[in-house]
């Protein structure tokens, strides 16, 4: 019994938004927890945020980039086709209150993963702040959603090609300087761009929230894989997190360990695509 | 004159030449041959009062089976096995049978004991090869739901049992396959996993419902099921899964693995197949397993199997301490692994990526027993060393995974050790209606141990379920003695 794909959904050049039938998952989700799926018989275990849940159609709905092979077989599902195995929801759920004023900053595709906090932030009642960056303008994802759901919402790119150009930290010093009151921080992207937001904020004083992304295995507590240090205290990100105070986290152990396996997940990835290439999908596994 | 016609040599086991078998992960050892079986069961004395039974933690009628073999029913054999314990061809290959039944066994005090493992693992296989399946009776549907969390041997076997009895009984397991450590721990060349899924077939064709990819405590908690879903009574077997680091610097470097992580990658989700299977593992040239249990050798054989040159077990005591059965220490030994004993990491250094590269190493000496019984390692003043490694497997123990106890407020959880606190007889919780067996109340032990705490918790949630309504059930249930 499979979980079946309801809707798939291009957003851009490579990322993708699909609706899953899971029931269960939908029930109990909570804003900042993920599920981890396998994309194939003979898989991996990969985790993905779950960035909306309907509890009446049982629908969860997840959105993801193609970075590797896994990634790359689950966009060649289509909607009507079953993903065998699908769990969550797992991790914490983020600790939402009304904090006041909220800033938001996703960096690339970090925005799939903001952007469920930001709804539950704003449904709190906080005054949210969305600042949206990317590498360039056609990677940009989820403008019109965050753009309803912010009272402030600004875009940045690295390229210059839409909204100011320069990173979004660019843009949180600016209103900083500017004289705006913030809060609290949110923060989700690439390590360097979370890394650079913790280093901001701190000097400003503003308790900022990242979520990490480190290596999962069965993300239910089991491996310790997806270990991290925050505080100097080993926590296991799947349990224990995966959002954690950006100013303990030692961001450069969680770069590291995200090399690990790089070079097999390009060898493996490669074969996939030369696969495709020659016409063979190996959809049955 | 009697005794003189006793064999006392058990007959030997085949097993797969070491130099060829650390190339693969096929099964080790073979398994009788019928001749081999009859020899063996025609050692057995029946005794009118088998000791042997008494030392299994399931109560399997040895003697009973083993006659069957005698007569050459092997399927008989089986079905005898069966009544007590589902999972046979399962415990013939991983059960510490010498620290059990075969302990017990009258043979011991003269010799060798009657091989009674190898035996079980004989007719189980046997049956296997058959293609069939011998089913008990099923009682009558009893028209009540048991909710089984987790598919190791405890709940495999809890949920056996009570499906037998008539229990309308479902297993949520966490992971995409069933089996707990069965799956993700033991590896291959040492209990193929379609021996597991066979067990677990038969557990499913007694009409128990199993339902993977469900985390209970996340995915649904313990109260939602038993105040929502109808289920009158549930058994946590969720085992010992949690894994322990040493806590020393270092630990977090690449290449520095928990033994569940690495046997996960290696068994679960079969990173040996890498690039057929998706899931990747690395190895490097010297791995340094930290431990000296049955899990330490696993890693440290696992690794071989992955393209390890050398491999260390480094183990803080000596080899008459090590808690790993005999037989796998022989088995690691005759692999080649290298066993360093009396020392113990204090820290780990990495290259500028961040991958380890030495382990620095503290010698130990005995003093005197601990609460275990084993002499208790004392470090050496000024002993330290460093040691080249570049793939650490930290194998040094397991506690009970903290999430069901954390989202069930009435569980109480054992300050120390994180266990559940339960009756460890009838497996009843400080939660009426909920009991537990297995490693998550007893810490991380055999699969045995846990299949017996599995069945005994199954009649008592029979019993509970049977006298639901008699005031004082649960603390009679809870004060057991």
């Amino acid at each position: 019994m499979g979980f079946k794909i309801l809707q798939k959904v291009q957003l851009g050049p490579d990322s993708f938004l699909m609706k899953v039938h899971a029931p269960y998952v939908a029930q109990n989700a909570k804003p900042g927890q993920f599920i981890v799926l396998i994309p194939h018989e003979k898989g991996e275990r990969i985790p993905l945020t779950i960035s909306k849940a309907d509890r009446i159609t049982g629908e969860v709905q997840i959105i993801f980039q193609v970075v590797g092979k896994s990634t790359k077989y689950l966009s060649l599902l289509n909607e009507g086709d079953e993903i065998s195995d699908f769990v969550g929801p797992l991790g914490r759920p983020t600790e939402i209150e009304n904090f006041g004023t909220v800033a938001c900053l996703g960096g690339g595709f970090g925005t799939a993963v903001l952007y469920p906090l930001v709804r539950a932030l704003r449904d709190a009642g906080n005054y949210i702040i969305v600042i949206n960056g990317a590498r360039s303008a056609n990677l940009l994802i989820l403008e019109d959603e965050l753009k309803s759901l912010s009272d402030e919402y600004y875009v940045t790119t690295d390229d210059g090609t839409k909204g100011m150009k320069g990173f979004v930290t660019d843009y949180l010093r600016k209103l900083l300087e500017e004289g705006k009151k913030i809060d609290r921080v949110f923060a989700v992207g690439p390590v360097p761009m979370m890394r650079a937001v913790a280093n901001l904020t701190k000097e400003w004083k503003i308790k900022t929230i990242v979520s990490l992304n480190p290596i999962m295995v069965d993300g239910t507590g089991m491996c310790g894989a997806c270990r991290v240090s925050v505080g100097g205290e080993t926590k296991f990100a799947c349990v224990d997190g995966p959002e954690f105070d950006a100013h303990l986290v030692d961001f450069d152990l969680l770069m590291k360990r995200l090399e690990m396996y790089k070079d097999l997940e390009k060898y493996s990835y490669e074969l996939l695509l030369k696969e495709l290439e020659e016409g063979g999908c190996r959809k049955e596994g | 004159m009697s005794e003189r016609r006793i064999n006392l040599n058990r007959i030997p086991m085949p097993k797969r030449d070491p130099k060829e078998r650390i190339r693969s992960f096929d099964e080790v050892a073979l398994g009788y041959k019928e001749e081999d079986a009859l020899k063996e069961a025609a050692r057995c004395l029946q005794c009118a009062r088998p000791t042997c039974v008494e030392g299994c933690p399931v109560h399997i009628k040895i003697p009973q089976f083993i006659k069957k073999i005698t007569e050459r029913d092997y399927i008989g054999a089986v079905k005898v096995i069966k009544e007590d314990n589902p999972l046979p061809a399962v415990c013939g290959r991983v059960c510490p049978q010498e620290e059990q039944c075969e302990l017990k066994c009258v043979l011991n005090k003269k010799g060798a004991p009657v091989a009674i493992g190898r035996l079980e693992r004989f007719v189980a296989d046997y049956e296997a090869q058959l293609g069939i399946s011998e089913k008990p009776e099923i009682g009558t549907p009893k028209g009540k739901k048991v909710a089984v969390i987790g598919s190791g041997p405890a709940g495999l076997v809890c949920a056996s049992e009570l499906a037998k009895m008539g229990y309308d009984v479902t297993i949520y397991e966490s992971l995409h396959e069933a089996g707990g450590v069965l799956v993700y721990g033991i590896p291959q060349f040492r209990l193929p996993k379609e021996i597991v899924k066979r067990e677990v077939e038969y557990i499913k064709s007694l009409g128990v419902k199993l339902v993977t990819n469900f985390y209970v405590g996340r995915t649904r908690t313990i109260e939602e099921l038993m105040n929502e879903d109808g289920f009158e009574a549930v058994f946590i077997g969720t085992g010992a899964g949690l894994p322990k680091f040493m806590g020393i610097p270092g630990e977090n470097l690449l290449g520095i693995y928990s033994a569940n992580e690495f046997l996960t990658r290696i068994n679960l989700m079969r990173a040996y197949k890498f690039p057929e299977y998706d899931t990747p593992i690395k190895v490097g040239k010297t791995v340094a397993v930290i431990g000296g249990g049955n899990v330490a050798m696993d890693a440290a054989r696992s690794a071989l199997r992955v393209g390890a040159e050398k491999v260390y077990i480094l183990y803080r005591r000596t080899r008459d301490e090590m808690p790993a059965r005999l037989e796998e220490i022989e088995n690691a030994e005759e692999e080649g692994i290298q066993f360093m004993f009396l020392v113990t990491p204090t820290k780990y250094e990495g290259d500028e990526k961040g991958w380890v590269k030495t382990v620095t190493l503290q010698k130990m000496e005995l003093g005197e027993p601990d609460e275990s019984g084993r002499r208790r390692p004392i470090p050496v003043e000024g002993s330290e060393f460093s040691f080249p490694v570049d793939t650490v497997v930290v194998a040094i123990g397991q506690a009970p995974t903290p999430i069901i106890a954390k989202t069930t407020p009435e569980l109480q959880v054992h300050p120390k050790y994180g266990t559940l606190v339960a009756n460890l007889k009838t497996g009843a919780t400080t939660k009426p209606g909920v009991f537990a067996g297995g490693d998550v109340v007893t810490g991380a032990a055999t699969v045995i141990l846990a299949a017996g705490a599995g069945k005994a918790a199954a009649k008592y949630i029979d019993y509970y379920l049977s006298n639901k309504n008699k005031p004082g059930i649960w603390d009679e249930l809870f004060n057991a003695q």
